[in-house]
């Protein structure tokens, strides 16, 4: 197994002067899913929202360190930011579905890319669509507008939608928040299955979601990186009293 | 207490109701006085001779039709002027500005579509007019041209407040979609924003061609005022006279009860059927695309 990604001193603020991110060092295996996890504003979503640049966007005030990707820092200024969002592909904690058909949604990504072969579209809604467990649920109705589907089947639809552009890494924040258990493992299954091809980086809505899915296991802190690990030591001989407390539920 | 409370309730309810009312009854009244005043012309002037090309009521030709196409060039002209400027300016300050140029140019904008159409006639009478002549090298500089361009503009402040509020509204989160998809920046506005924002643009559009259909000051100062049939696109280069200049500049000196008098009440009447049909078809837009959202929400 090799290292998709390195992340060096990474240290991010925002507008308003708070740390959010402070000296972040870790390396994401390739091939396995690395669990982000904490308490509420423990800066996982800020984290996750670096690697694929989209924190470009919103009121940050300043980011140093390196995020190397395959070797290559996709902080330079340099990079090529869309090419870089579609090989790091993202699903949000809230499912945003775009106000188009099921068919749209998923198709979205490879059109702008300017993709317009009909066969090449339609195959790729169905591939994407049976990775992110979807598929029997929606093939029937891929022409309805998808904000008409559950909010179970919109966060999967969200899943399929990073998928359809084949992306190398996949950033998932919290994408079973909301979800009931059923949908929940659906996804999960779906992780596993998935992790074989992509490198998979996951903020759970719960420790135990954590502890579930975690190949390896980074505990965040108020900006703070506490303690990495393989999930299995992290989650069961944690080194650190901090991790050790908010894992069994003491904290605080 | 129990009886005041509803007391208040009662006095509230029927005070909204009666407002709300009241606004259908005065729009009634206003149309069946424009119907009273204006259908006579019909028994008075044979249907023939009223959409016939000549208007020159001192010696009885009462052809509409210059009036009309008058009408309808300077706010198709003003509307292709107003759209993509006022979109264009929407976008610039909803998606792109940063933030202290939004502060600045959103009350700016807001300012300008509060200016009297009189103070824009003056500008364009002394600015725009002289200089479209010596730059297009026209006889005159008073065309539906210059009508249109002033028109335009002031539809354009209308277009961009309300516009600019539709898009404001659209979730930062369907661009963080579009964006993490490796959308461009205009990818993102032109198929994620903009279609989501879509009724509040239209009914911003419907707005500001509204605005510019009823204006009348304006064109009348700048427009030449020469009820001459528009035949072809040459028409944008000359001087022609819309329906509202023509009420405003000669209802003044008619005698009342004449065939003058009628006609124009009958020009009036055509001006709003064609209004009421603009905002009927304008609002039933808006109301298809809003129902088929509910539908898919519920
Ligand atoms: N756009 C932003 N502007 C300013 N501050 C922000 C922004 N986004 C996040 N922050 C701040 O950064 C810190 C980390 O937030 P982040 O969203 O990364 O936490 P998180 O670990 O994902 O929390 P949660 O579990 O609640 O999702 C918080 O203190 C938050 O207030
Ligand atoms: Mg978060």
């Amino acid at each position: 197994m090799t290292e998709k990604i390195q992340i060096e001193h990474l240290t991010l603020q925002y507008a308003d002067g708070a740390e959010s991110l402070r000296d972040i060092s870790l390396n994401v295996r390739e091939n396995a899913i690395t669990v982000l996890f904490g308490p509420a504003g423990g800066g996982k979503s800020s984290l996750l929202r670096c690697l694929n640049r989209l924190n470009d966007l919103a009121d940050v005030k300043t980011v140093s360190g390196k995020i190397l990707l395959d070797g290559e820092n996709i902080l330079d200024p340099q990079t090529d930011v869309i090419a870089l969002r579609r090989k790091v592909g993202m699903v949000f904690a809230r499912p945003v579905v775009l106000p188009f058909s099921i068919y749209g949604n998923l198709t979205y990504g490879l059109e702008v890319m300017g993709e317009k072969r009909k066969l090449r579209l339609d195959e790729a809604v169905e591939r994407s669509l049976r990775q992110a467990a979807l598929w029997d649920e929606v093939k029937e109705r891929l022409d309805d507008p998808a904000i008409a589907l559950s909010g179970g089947q919109q966060q999967r639809l969200c899943l399929a939608r990073a998928l359809a552009l084949e992306p190398e890494v996949i950033l998932l924040d919290e994408p079973t928040s909301g979800l009931d258990p059923i949908s929940t493992g659906k996804v999960e299954a779906s992780l596993q299955e998935l992790k074989k091809n992509y490198t998979i980086l996951l903020a759970p809505h719960s420790v135990q979601q954590a502890a579930r899915v975690a190949d390896y296991a980074a505990f965040f802190l108020q900006g703070e990186l506490v303690e990495f690990g393989e999930g299995k030591t992290l989650f069961t001989t944690p080194r650190q009293k901090r991790t050790e407390d908010y894992v069994t539920g003491r904290f605080g | 207490m129990q009886s005041k409370l509803s007391w208040q309730e009662f006095i509230i309810t029927r005070a909204i109701k009666a407002s709300g009312y009241s606004a259908i009854v005065f729009v009634a009244l206003i149309f069946y006085f424009l119907l009273r005043e204006g259908l006579p012309t019909l028994g008075e002037v044979p249907l023939g001779d009223l959409f016939a090309a000549r208007w020159y009521p001192i010696e009885s030709y009462f052809g509409i039709l210059p009036l009309l196409s008058g009408s309808l060039l300077v706010t198709v002209g003003a509307t292709l002027v107003a759209v993509p400027f006022g979109l264009g300016t929407a976008i610039f300050i909803a998606e792109i500005a940063p933030r202290w140029a939004r502060e600045i140019l959103k009350p700016l904008v807001e300012l300008l579509g509060g200016l009297p159409s009189v103070v824009l006639g003056f500008l364009g009478i002394l600015a725009l007019a002289p200089n479209l002549r010596v730059f297009l090298n026209l006889p005159t500089g008073l065309t539906a041209l210059t009508g249109s361009l002033l028109l335009g503009g002031i539809a354009v402040p209308t277009v961009v407040s309300v516009a600019e509020d539709a898009l404001d509204s659209v979730p930062r989160a369907y661009r963080e979609g579009a964006w993490a998809l490796g959308a461009t920046r205009w990818q993102t506005i032109w198929r994620v924003t903009l279609p989501a924002a879509r009724s509040g643009v239209l009914t911003g559009i419907m707005l500001g061609v509204g605005r510019a259909i009823g204006e009348t000051m304006t064109v009348m100062m700048v427009t030449g005022n020469a009820p001459v049939l528009a035949t072809g696109l040459g028409a944008f280069f000359s001087p022609v006279r819309t329906m509202t200049a023509t009420i405003a500049a000669e209802m003044g000196e008619v005698a009342n009860g004449s065939v003058h008098y009628h006609t124009l009440f009958f020009i009036g009447m055509v001006l709003f059927l064609i209004s009421l049909a603009v905002n009927v078809t304008a609002s039933a837009m808006v109301f298809r695309s809003q129902k088929r959202a509910e539908r898919v929400l519920s």
